[in-house]
């Protein structure tokens, strides 16, 4: 707005908008009922400042005004409630066939690798108007990946996933800080949002090294290690086959049913027995402390990409990826 | 102040003189006990809270964890609390009652009681030490591994099982040593006969923690020994 | 009324005794106030100090006055002394333990020696936390997140951990006393309806000390364990889950919030009818919505957390319940106003206070409602937003609250009165200054500026408002040293108070002052209502310099 005395951030996501509309209201509201209270206390400071022989008049109370400015509150706070909340469920639902970024956040630094293998550091280069959802864990503390310009935050934790995600409005630069204090260089664990026009983000994509593909060196990863021993797409499997697994259903031998995300692939090969797939016996080794984040991060990828036919029209990734062939027992 | 009429009443010397009566001084030390035992049991419950959470998701490491207690100790330590919490009782009638001599004993037999129990515990604590089931550095958990080859034990979550059974009964036995402190106390003035059937509101509320005390452990023994003790398939 | 002779000879709980003994081994309630006092200034000003460090450094957008760690460590440590040796005790542990048995006709508290037990907790804490500052402090923000606090700060954070322990302690004690004082002390016919609200405050306040901070105790007990001996119980590395560590940390952290602010306000409704001479409107809503906030407060306490990882169906219920308990405040907020309502006002120093913490707290109130947002909080959650809208409350709350109460009792508690013109001079610094503070951080944690940030290089444009900000708390600085001065100089040389100099209704009133050690005369026996102005005439004059 006023470009000398900012009072927001540039809006350059879909949600900026709609977080400042809510935020534009409750700036109203509390501007009015700010100044309804000070006006008033005014008014009667003056109206009723003791005067000779004026008595002040008793008054016990009124029940039907402290019901009214009981319930009327409310229900605006109601109305604020839900309009907030379905912002956020909106801005906390990533659309499934969002563009999936890695990112591994430590102390002090932001590590990015984009599916088509780029990496970034402290850098992420999008493209206006596509839908990038951010797969993000930490490798020691919790941190923070917050784009004031997208009006996004979410907390990066250690031992686990969470996820963001966004779609860029306008070509720019924007800044990424660090929201949760991490350290002795907190305030230096800083970057940027580069938002290109798609054809810029093409070229530069084409340009530099890319480095393999994610889920390309996820399948390398998951034949050094071992898994496919076991996960294999015949009946031989001592392990369940992973194929198309992601996002199904899973019943598990205890009678739970789970859904198959990300959080639950990565559990699956830091703590097996967590969750233990019907009919099979619970004999996963655990990979905890044997695999890096980068290195989950691209088995996860990889799992992900097993039988999902589309796969091959998405952008950056080779339709040449194949599931590994098992080997000969 | 002292030349106020009312003031002139015949009270023991236990009457503090900011209350009206003994009874309402006792009242404010009952009510006063029952507050502070209402913070302890927010104390112990956010430990509690902490525990019910990882045993839910880490309920194999838990239940190894807890098949690796000394069940016999744990028992014998139960009725010990059971009996110490009996003495307790008897000790506050034989006061209410005026009999000190008896109230002497079952101080003591109290004492003996607790003391007991720390004894016990201390040795669990010991054999886990040397079972090197302490976490930290030294933590090794590759015999429960080993006890249970058809389920993939983590060890760090079998740390954690540990590190709240350290926790807790560590908390639980520095209460209990407070205990004994107090009752060390009140053992050294009854035998002073500064208890009476007038006046044994210390003896009284000391009871009430002790069996605080009692109660918490009588939750720790199933929930930290006996998880999933059925005979393995 | 300002007429009867006063003869200093006159005996009081002052003057009964002297010698450093009869204060270190006091149990008479308002000699443990007056230690307090002196205890919790000590801490205000070093927590004080620490805020103008920072707020210097943010002068510049470089982090060039003092090193990163340093910086990490001040904002930590203000944030734990302002909170938990200043704040929590604040107005209990000075007017309520001074005030409780005097409001309510006893002759002390019901546990006069566990009040003094509690003061040394509290010293002993403090000496502990003073130590732990000068030997290398902490840096983990108040807040002690895991597995940062636990397993990767190279500071003290043990000792700052079994520092706020033994603190908490003596929290939880001052809550039972008062819960038991005011169950089983009060004089006769002095029923619940006819307490003052001051009272039915610190109940509620007292209600969620004993409840509320022993699990804030076993927690940190559970993070020195970590950290000390190398658990997993938060730590992701060895097994742990740091949220858990979140939800026990603000199961306390949130009613604790309202352990600061329900005493301020319980001053506030005494004030106001004393200067606008008349009975609050709507008695038994004011008193009702205290019990309401420690209730409901407790409920509520995953709004801190809508971004750190919890599903969308918690943050959910917590925003609901957030906007819930926001209603027990507001209707304290219309009652205070309608009090005023055809009274007859003046405007002495107390006054000004309670005008000044009814607009401030109603523009921090309605901040919060910003963050009770789920579609707001993710983009001001973790900035200077946040810390606008706590610093209005807890600062533009409590703080003006607590010195509204220490003028308008400073006759009663020293015999004293405190100079008139200076103290609504200082009144008006501080509202001012603090305005001026505060308010440039809203729009700067709008903008994104994220909190706790030593350098803000890459973002210059934060400078403007950072530098307005310094300069609005140099000018609150100057508005709370005022006080100190005056208040000390009148203890020597302020005109003698008399027993009643604003003609306020209430039972501390009958009494001289300073009050007899034991209080009251003769007990007090109460067949009138709280705030029977209808029957008090006002001061001949307006109380003066």
């Amino acid at each position: 707005m006023f470009e000398s005395f900012p009072l927001w951030p540039a809006r350059a996501s879909t949600t900026a908008a709609q977080v400042d509309a809510l935020y534009i209201f409750l700036v109203c509201l509390s501007t009015v009922m700010s100044v309804a209270i000070f006006t008033l206390i005014l008014v009667f400071a003056a109206k009723y400042r003791r005067r000779e022989g004026v008595k002040a008049e008793q008054i016990e109370g009124s029940n039907k005004l402290e019901i009214t400015w009981s319930v009327f509150p409310l229900l605006i706070f109601m109305v604020i409630f839900f309009w907030g909340m379905i912002i956020y469920f909106h801005e906390r639902t990533p659309p499934h066939d969002a563009t999936e970024v890695y990112v591994v956040a430590k102390q002090w630094m932001w590590k990015l690798q984009h599916e088509e293998g780029q990496r970034e550091i402290n850098q992420l280069h999008v493209p206006v108007g596509r839908d990038v959802k951010l797969i993000m864990t930490s490798q020691d503390v919790i941190h923070s990946f917050f784009v004031p310009a997208f009006r996004i935050k979410q907390d990066v934790l250690p031992g686990r996933y969470t996820t963001l995600w966004f779609r860029a409005t306008q070509p720019g630069t924007y800044h990424l800080f660090c929201s949760q204090y991490c350290g002795t260089l907190h305030s230096e664990m800083v970057g940027q949002i580069v938002v290109m026009e798609p054809a810029q983000y093409q070229a530069w994509l084409a340009g530099g090294t890319p480095g393999a593909p994610l889920a390309e060196t996820g399948a390398t990863l998951f034949q050094q290690l071992g898994c496919s021993t076991c996960h294999r797409s015949d009946t031989q499997g001592r392990g369940p086959d992973l194929a198309g697994v992601f996002g199904r259903k899973v019943l598990l031998e205890d009678g739970r049913t789970v859904i198959a995300d990300d959080d639950y692939i990565r559990e699956s090969i830091l703590a097996p027995s967590a969750k233990v797939v019907a009919g099979f016996k619970p004999i996963m080794p655990v990979f905890q402390g044997l695999v890096s984040e980068e290195q989950l991060n691209a088995l996860v990828a990889y799992v992900k990409s097993l039988g999902q036919p589309e796969k091959g029209e998405r952008p950056g990734i080779p339709a040449t990826v194949q599931p590994p062939q098992p080997k000969v027992q | 102040m002292s030349d106020s009429p009312i003031a002139v009443e015949t009270h023991g010397p236990e009457l503090r003189h900011h209350f009206a009566d003994v009874e309402q001084q006792r009242d404010a030390a009952s009510l006063g006990m029952w507050l502070f035992l209402a913070t302890e049991v927010m104390f112990f419950g956010g430990m509690f809270c902490a525990y019910l959470v990882y045993r839910y998701w880490h309920f194999h490491e838990f239940a190894a964890g807890s098949r690796s207690l000394d069940i016999y100790l744990g028992t014998i330590n139960t009725a010990v609390l059971i009996c110490s919490s009996l003495t307790v009782a008897l000790g506050v009638r034989a006061a209410q009652m005026g009999k000190q001599k008896l109230l002497v004993v079952y101080l003591l037999l109290t004492l003996v009681f607790g003391l007991t129990f720390l004894g016990i515990k201390g040795k669990e604590w010991y054999d886990k030490y040397e079972e090197h089931h302490i976490p930290g550095a030294s933590f090794n958990a590759d015999d429960i591994v080993k006890e249970y080859p058809q389920i993939p034990i983590n060890q760090q979550y079998e740390q954690t099982f540990f590190s709240m059974y350290f926790a807790m009964t560590g908390l639980h036995a520095l209460h209990m040593i407070i205990g004994v402190g107090l009752f060390t106390v009140l053992l050294y003035l009854a035998l002073k006969g500064r208890y009476s059937a007038n006046y044994y509101t210390p003896i009284e509320n000391a009871g009430l923690y002790w069996h605080f005390v009692d109660i918490v452990w009588i939750y720790l023994f199933p929930l930290l020994y006996l998880i999933d003790r059925k005979p393995l398939k | 009324m300002a007429t009867a002779a006063i003869t200093q000879e006159r005996q009081n709980y002052l003057n009964q005794s002297y010698g450093i003994k009869s204060w270190l081994l006091t149990t008479d309630h308002k000699r443990i106030a007056l230690l307090y006092l002196a205890s919790i200034t000590f801490f205000f000003f070093i927590g004080g100090f620490f805020a103008l460090l920072i707020r210097l450094e943010l002068l510049t957008p470089a982090g060039d006055l003092v090193l990163a760690d340093t910086y990490n460590k001040l904002f930590s440590m203000h944030g734990q002394v302002m909170i938990f040796f200043f704040l929590i005790p604040s107005i209990p542990a000075v007017l309520g333990n001074f005030l409780v048995p005097l409001m309510i006709g006893a002759k002390d508290l019901a546990f006069p020696r566990i009040n003094l037990l509690s003061w040394y907790l509290y010293i002993i804490a403090g000496l502990m936390y003073i130590h732990c500052m000068l030997t290398g402090g902490v840096d983990t923000g108040w807040t002690f997140y895991t597995p940062f606090s636990t397993a990767f700060s190279n500071t003290k954070v043990v000792e700052a951990g079994l520092a706020i322990f033994v603190a908490g302690f003596s929290s939880i004690l001052t809550g039972l006393n008062f819960v038991v004082t005011i169950h089983r002390m009060r004089a006769p016919g002095m029923t619940w309806t006819r307490l003052p609200l001051f009272i039915w405050a610190h109940y509620a306040t007292s209600i969620i000390q004993l409840l509320g901070t022993p699990v804030l105790a076993v927690t940190l007990v559970l993070v020195v364990l970590e950290r000390a001996f190398h658990l997993g119980i938060f730590d992701p590395s060895r097994g742990g889950d740091p949220l858990l560590f979140q939800h026990l940390f603000w199961f306390y952290s949130h009613p604790a919030v309202y352990i600061m602010i329900l005493p301020a306000m319980g001053v506030v409704t005494e004030i106001v009818p004393c200067f606008s001479r008349k009975r609050v409107f709507g008695y038994s809503f004011v008193a009702m919505s205290s019990i309401a906030i420690a209730v409901l407060g407790f409920l509520v306490w995953a709004h801190h957390m809508f971004v750190a990882g919890i599903s969308l169906y918690s943050a959910m219920v917590f925003s609901m319940l957030s906007y819930l308990v926001a209603v027990p405040s507001a209707i304290k907020v219309f009652n205070w106003t309608a009090t005023m309502y055809k009274g007859s006002i003046t405007f002495s120093t107390p006054m000004l206070y309670a005008f000044g913490f009814i607009g401030l707290f109603t523009m921090g109130g309605l901040t919060g409602l910003f963050l009770a947002c789920l579609g707001i909080d993710p983009h001001v959650h973790d900035t200077y937003f946040v810390i606008a809208h706590f610093h209005y409350i807890m600062v533009g709350g409590a703080v003006m609250g607590y010195l509204g109460g220490m003028h308008f009792w400073w006759p009663k508690i020293s015999g004293r009165l405190y100079p008139e013109g200076w103290g609504r001079l200082a009144a008006l610094i501080v509202f001012v200054g603090f305005n001026l503070t505060f308010f440039p951080q809203f729009i700067l944690g709008y903008l994104g500026m994220p909190r706790r940030y030593w350098d803000y290089s890459h973002s210059p444009e934060f400078q403007v408002l950072n530098v307005l900000s310094t300069a609005g708390a140099s000018v609150l600085g100057v508005g709370y040293v005022l006080p100190m001065v005056y208040f000390l100089w009148s203890m020597r040389y302020g005109k003698l108070a008399p027993d009643n100099p604003w003609n306020a209704a209430g039972l501390e009133w009958q009494t001289t002052s300073p009050p007899p050690t034991f209080n009251f005369e003769e007990t007090p026996v109460v067949n009138f209502e709280a705030y029977d102005y209808e029957h008090i005439p006002e001061p001949e004059v307006a109380v003066e310099r």
